[in-house]
């Protein structure tokens, strides 16, 4: 057990490190640091000096790992748009971000599993169908036209919650219920399919015949099976969530890790950029290996291996 | 007939919605169970008995019907029961059942002490450690060894036998008065069968238990039932004391199913009674007897009447207008004479085609998925030869590396040690085009063995088009002429796999494998998945179309009526090593190695009256990344002594039979197998 | 990371499979196409989203035809006009104009053919990679299977929005661009589900059939266990068009997409955003016609997986 938790953590670790420096070299290629920090009308001298003072005239792997030395002593650099250290920026918004993830998240649970339990018990009925309509549906509204239709709701007709900005909870209602309808389709699908195969297992046919039946054959006998695929599908949604709700938080102008990626993405902002991203992919990643862990404590198929 | 019926249905139906109608899986069937009675219900697949075991406790699946005049369980209609009271008064408390995929049926994440304990804390107002008791108590009975340990072990830590083990007592926790058993041995391996067939047997007669054994195996239903019903197309269309009716079938489907059973009503190497056709599916109005499309007595009645039910004694009758009686009992195929050609004797020596030579092969199997690597020896210098035109039967459990070795010698897989030669030339030096036309597989599912996507015409026929022989006509014409040889109608040419049933899928197979012609072909279960008047046809094809073109077999089974139908020589493995190796009737009706005598024993041919043979083999089929020391078999030998755990006997030839054992030469007594000794016809030793 | 990628893609996945065993007593006696075709007639959710998808396609290909006016027109005069239900509107402009005084029908008539345009040509790339990583993964294993399954775990751990909005950034916007960027970050669907029938169907026989009659494993791969997946790749690849259309909206919404002042729905909210409280059909129009096309293709998608079973035995 110790052994697959360390070769997983493992794996988590190059993973992340990997995606960042792919990051970190795309930007390097693609666009001229130097010239960013000074700007677009900026001599070239002054382009070269700044190319030289920073040190990207050196190898970009060795760049890449100046910056790594850095980030293992908690310095992600220092931003070249907003001219303040990146840690400072991450703290000012992620707030907003984990708020938001596990606001949405309560949400998708809510909606998604009552809906995919209740049409895996009744396949074929209404409520099986309504299901199934939903997740549709969810599956085809673009993500920032839902946010703008309830803003045009809210604001106009029903002006109950603020439109936009995170300052207070009410603030943060709207998106919730936008991000969260985002995950409802993957979520309710994967609830109805895996307790659907769960139910109509052999096993399920044998506790039928012990005895079982009702919520007792539900609780006792097929929960813990129908839990192994949503426990992974929701550490994904989550770690999307985490990964900057990019859309969500512009149109209801957040100030979270979405909103700031993107506009250092606009400004070549690279030490927040790669910094961001290397958060990202750790984020997600360590959410997924959780989710392996909390399966295996679930199956000992899978903590025996 | 003085006890009581414990279980008493009539007019059960079941009826399946499908897409375009509606199936009808049982037809009104009637069956009456005494107490401490067994009843075999036995039938092929479709013939809706696994339905009707799932019908009496309303286990169906959901989308299925369900109606009945009564089925009277010791005085209460299960028929008029609610969900409810099914599940607190009869199921795991007064009817306990066992399914037929161990592997499946129990549940994966909780321990086998919970999933045992439950079953009885649900129904009944005990303490905990009174059922762990209990469970305890019923694996010692059940043959589980250190049964308290094994309450803390998990589903994925048994063997299939093992699993089943833990079925059968968890259905017994309550007492039952009642079991129900759904093909309980199907799934597993022949030695196991006998071995759970016989608990069994056993566990009934100590608690007085009635039992309905659902099985598609005359032979286990002939030794385990006192009662019989046979089904077909959702009907009993024959019942009644097991005895009498298999020594004297009324119905012509019960006979045709009789002779479809090699070893049985016909000696080695004659042809085998075949049911024409496949079972109709049951849908719309059913006109008439549904078997008169497939009888070969069947007269225009039969087309527009239903047939009565005939009773010929209390409690036997059948449903026929036109039975068979004394006089009239004839075969319904026309039987030829013996076989001729390479079965019979042969005076001239053959050339030997293929040769195996010290062939081992060792995978490095990671257990998990970040486990250590450890080494697997699936095969263990295996030796073996075939000559030309002789059917050489390799026989062993699930494990035995009898699939490898056949993917080995096949040049599918590359030995880690020792050669496979193949008219005189190692088969990994020859190219796989030229490989590929002197050897050829069949395999046992013809469902997997043809690609869904392609039709019949391009799947018999691609072996030509790979090897570009002939134009495009000529290999279509060659096509044909195979899809005739091999009895498949040429309206099939276009059709898809999906639209054959498993029999024409194995022709087709066949036809593929044979159409360029090879030397040898190497027949991996080409039957096993097929039901027994389906085997029948295939076995017969296979041995007509030996003699016509002269081709030499490798007959990979498991099935020992069908190794004594077939073969000319035998070859037992056991955990990667060929055992024994002999002449046919040499190594059947005189096994050397314990473990072939085991194995003949555990074959159950039909034979109403004897009972399941006790192998006194101990413990399942061992996991062969851990092999043990010595002779490989000795941990279940019932024979073994030091010298076996010590040290891996060499083979040495005993009555030209090849052993592969310390004891080889001590006989030992060996509860006998009728049918086998019987058939002892007229061959004689054809040189190794 | 087997059960993230499940987790992943894996409802589709699972009602793939599922439709295969539930499904797998039908149709003997028939072809497969032609019991497909039985099928097909008789699904309702087929029939009406081919009928959508075939109206939305016959405007996008004959746009220049159809669409009433030039969508690049400004008639600075005719600004902000209300559809003709409303007070105020035209006949002219059955749906009103935009800030610019643009033809609104005729730019959600040209919008179509952006979205099926970007829908088609991304989900294609997606599928050539997909498909063929996952048929080299699935078939031959070893190494290259490790490496494709690490390529898997890195694209899933990158928030996808954020990848292809600095890719279409760095790269500059284009359609193109915007095609060959959504294309290049959606294949891990494809390659799930590629790679998992490939190990399962390269364990049947019909597969060591082809091996032992002498074919080399290339031939396998693409002519005995590619024609299998055709069915499977095919739902995915509907499903996957609907993704691309959704991302290249948002793109467009967050001015990373199309540029102005091509006609594009995603851009056309977002112009239209700034007056969407005095003029809400800016907003709704081009987001309806959105939810329109997609939800006919998801529907399509579906109906394709219900009707194309194969007659598998499980």
């Amino acid at each position: 057990m110790l052994n697959y938790v360390l070769r997983r953590g493992f794996m988590a670790l190059l993973v992340a490190l990997t995606v960042s420096f792919g990051t970190f070299a795309l930007f390097h290629f693609a666009t001229d640091p130097a010239q960013t920090i000074a700007g677009e009308d900026a001599p070239q001298e002054m382009v070269d000096d700044i190319r030289e003072q920073y040190g990207f005239d050196r190898p970009v792997s060795t760049q890449y790992f100046n910056w790594l030395g850095g980030v293992l002593r908690g310095d992600f650099g220092e931003s070249f748009f907003w001219k303040q250290p990146v840690v400072e920026l991450i703290q000012e918004h992620a707030g907003v971000t984990v708020m938001l993830a596990l606001a949405s998240l309560s949400v998708t649970i809510l909606i998604a599993l009552p809906l995919g339990i209740s049409a895996a018990l009744r396949p074929n009925t209404w409520v099986d169908r309504f299901a199934l309509s939903t997740a549709v549906s969810a599956q085809a509204v673009p993500n920032f036209w839902l946010g703008l239709m309830l803003i045009i709701v809210f604001a106009v007709t029903f002006p109950i919650f603020p439109v936009s900005g995170d300052s207070t909870w009410r603030h943060f209602v709207l998106p919730a219920l936008v991000l969260g309808a985002s995950s409802v389709p993957a979520v309710m699908r994967l609830t109805r399919t895996g307790l659907l195969d769960v139910l109509s297992s052999d096993y399920i046919r044998t506790a039928r015949a012990k005895g079982f039946i009702g919520y007792r054959l539900i609780l006792q006998q097929a929960l813990r099976n129908a839990l192994l695929p949503i426990v992974s599908v929701l550490a994904v949604q989550l770690g999307y969530k985490l990964g900057g709700s990019v859309v969500t938080e512009s149109v209801f102008s957040m100030n979270g890790l979405g909103r700031l990626a993107v506009e250092s993405i606009f400004n070549s902002d690279i030490p927040t950029v790669q910094s961001l991203i290397l958060i990202f992919v750790l984020t997600f990643v360590l959410l997924t290996l959780a989710a392996d862990l909390i399966n295996a404590w679930l199956d000992p198929r899978i903590r025996m291996g | 007939m003085s006890t009581a019926s414990i279980l008493d249905i009539r007019e059960l139906s079941v009826e399946i919605p499908t897409e375009s109608s509606t199936l009808k899986a049982v037809r009104g069937i009637s069956l009456d169970l005494k107490r401490g009675e067994t009843l075999g219900i036995v039938g092929e697949s479709g013939s809706g008995k696994s339905m009707t075991a799932l019908a009496i406790m309303n286990l169906l699946p959901p989308s299925a019907k369900r109606a009945a005049a009564c089925i009277n369980f010791d005085g209460n209609n299960l028929a008029q029961a609610s969900e409810r009271q099914l599940a607190r008064d009869v199921r795991g408390q007064r009817i306990g059942m066992i399914f037929q995929e161990p592997m499946t049926s129990l549940n994966p994440v909780y321990s086998i002490g919970r999933q045992l304990t439950e079953t009885m804390t649900l129904h009944r107002d005990v303490s905990a450690a009174t059922a762990e008791a209990r469970a305890v108590h019923l694996l010692e009975k059940v043959g589980l060894p250190d049964p308290a340990s094994r309450l803390k072990q998990y589903p994925h830590e048994l063997s299939g036998g093992q699993r089943q083990r833990v079925m059968i007592a968890m259905a017994l926790m309550n007492e039952p008065e009642l079991l129900i058993a759904d093909e309980p041995t199907t799934a597993l391996d022949v030695t196991i069968q006998a071995q759970i067939l016989h608990l069994l047997r056993d566990l009934q007669q100590e608690l007085g238990m009635s039992m309905i054994l659902i099985t598609h195996d005359l032979g286990v239903v002939s030794r385990a039932a006192d009662k019989i019903a046979v089904m077909y197309a959702g009907d009993i269309v024959e019942t009644g004391n097991t005895t009498e009716v298999l020594k004297d079938p009324r119905h012509p489907y019960t006979q045709g199913l009789l002779e479809c059973v090699p070893g049985y009503r016909n000696g080695a190497a004659q042809r085998l009674g075949a049911i024409p056709g496949i079972v109709p599916a049951m849908t719309g109005t059913v006109q008439g007897c549904a078997f008169a499309s497939r009888c070969p007595r069947a007269v225009d009645l039969c087309r527009t009447d239903v047939p009565p039910r005939e009773a010929v004694s209390p409690g036997r009758y059948y449903v026929c207008h036109d039975p068979v009686t004394h006089d009239t009992a004839k075969p319904l195929t026309v039987e030829t004479a013996a076989h001729e050609g390479a079965a019979g004797p042969s005076q001239l020596p053959k050339p030997t085609v293929l040769t195996v030579e010290q062939v081992s092969c060792t995978f490095s199997v990671r257990r998990g998925l970040f486990g250590k690597r450890k080494p697997l020896k699936a095969l263990n210098e295996v030796s073996l030869s075939i000559e030309k035109g002789e059917i050489l039967a390799l026989v062993g459990e699930s494990g035995c590396g009898k699939t490898t070795l056949s993917r080995t010698i096949m040049g599918l897989q590359s030995p880690s040690g020792g050669s496979v030669i193949l008219n005189g030339q190692r088969i990994e030096d020859l190219p796989p085009l030229q490989r590929a036309r002197m050897i050829q597989p069949i395999f046992q599912d013809p469902y997997s063995s043809l690609n869904p996507r392609k039709t019949i015409g391009d799947i018999i026929g691609k072996p030509l088009a790979v090897h570009r022989i002939g134009t495009k006509a000529e290999q279509r014409a060659h096509t044909h002429r195979m899809m005739e040889l091999v009895g498949l109608p040429a309206r099939v040419f276009n059709s898809y796999p999906d639209q054959l049933s498993g029999g024409q899928r194995q022709r087709a197979a066949i036809g593929r494998a044979l159409i360029m012609n090879p030397e040898v072909v190497i027949c991996d279960e080409p039957t096993s998945a097929l039901d027994v008047s389906v085997q029948a046809q295939i076995l017969n094809l296979l041995l007509d179309l030996r003699d016509e073109l002269d081709l030499t077999y490798l007959f990979v089974t498991h099935n020992l009526s069908v190794v004594e139908h077939m073969a000319d020589r035998v070859a037992v493995m056991y955990l990667g090593e060929i055992v024994e190796c002999g002449d046919r009737d040499q190594v059947m009706s005189d096994p050397k190695h314990p473990y072939t005598r085991a194995l003949m024993d555990s074959a159950l041919s039909i034979s109403p009256g004897e009972t399941v043979p006790d192998l006194g083999l101990s413990g399942d089929f061992p996991n062969p990344i851990n092999r043990p020391s010595g002779c490989s078999f000795h941990p279940r030998c019932p024979i073994a002594e030091q010298q076996c755990r010590d040290k891996a006997p060499a083979s040495e030839l005993i009555d030209t039979t090849l052993v592969k054992c310390w004891k080889a030469g001590v006989s030992v007594g060996r509860s006998g197998n009728p049918s086998i000794n019987e058939s002892n016809n007229n061959m004689e030793e054809s040189a190794p | 990371m087997m059960t993230i990628r499940e987790a992943v893609s894996g409802s589709s996945i699972a009602s793939v499979e599922h439709s295969d065993a539930e499904q797998s007593t039908v149709n003997l006696g028939m072809s497969p196409t032609r019991a497909a075709l039985m099928r097909a007639r008789k699904h309702q959710g087929l029939k009406i989203a081919l009928g959508i998808l075939l109206v939305m396609a016959v405007f996008a290909v004959f746009a220049p035809w159809l669409a009433p006016h030039d969508p690049y027109l400004q008639t600075l005069s005719l600004r902000m006009l209300p559809p003709v239900w409303v007070e105020g509107g035209q006949w002219e402009y059955l749906l009103g104009t935009d800030h610019l005084g643009r033809d609104y029908l005729s730019r959600i008539i040209y919008g179509a053919r952006i979205s099926m345009t970007i829908g088609i040509g991304a989900a294609s790339i997606g599928a050539l990679i997909g498909v063929t990583l996952g048929l080299l993964a699935g078939y031959f294993g070893g190494w290259l299977d490790q490496a494709v399954n690490f390529l898997v775990t890195c694209q899933l751990a990158v928030p996808s929005l954020l990848l292809i909005m600095a890719l279409v950034f760095v790269i500059g916007q284009s359609i193109t661009v915007v095609i060959f960027v959504i294309g290049a970050t959606h294949w891990v669907f494809y390659l799930v589900v590629t790679r998992f029938a490939t190990l399962r169907l390269r364990e049947l026989d019909f597969v060591a059939a082809a091996s032992a009659m002498g074919c080399s494993r290339f031939q396998i791969a693409v002519r005995e266990v590619l024609p299998n997946l055709v069915n499977q790749i095919m739902v995915i690849f509907t499903l996957e068009v609907a993704v691309a259309i959704l991302n290249e909206a948002t793109l467009s919404f967050l001015g990373l997409g199309i540029p102005s002042p091509t006609p594009s729905w995603g851009l056309m909210i977002a112009e239209g955003k700034t007056a969407m409280f005095f003029q809400p059909w800016l907003v709704i129009l081009p987001g309806v016609s959105l939810f329109i096309l997609v939800i006919a293709v998801n529907l399509l998608g579906d109906g394709v997986r219900d009707v194309t079973v194969t007659n598998r035995r499980n």
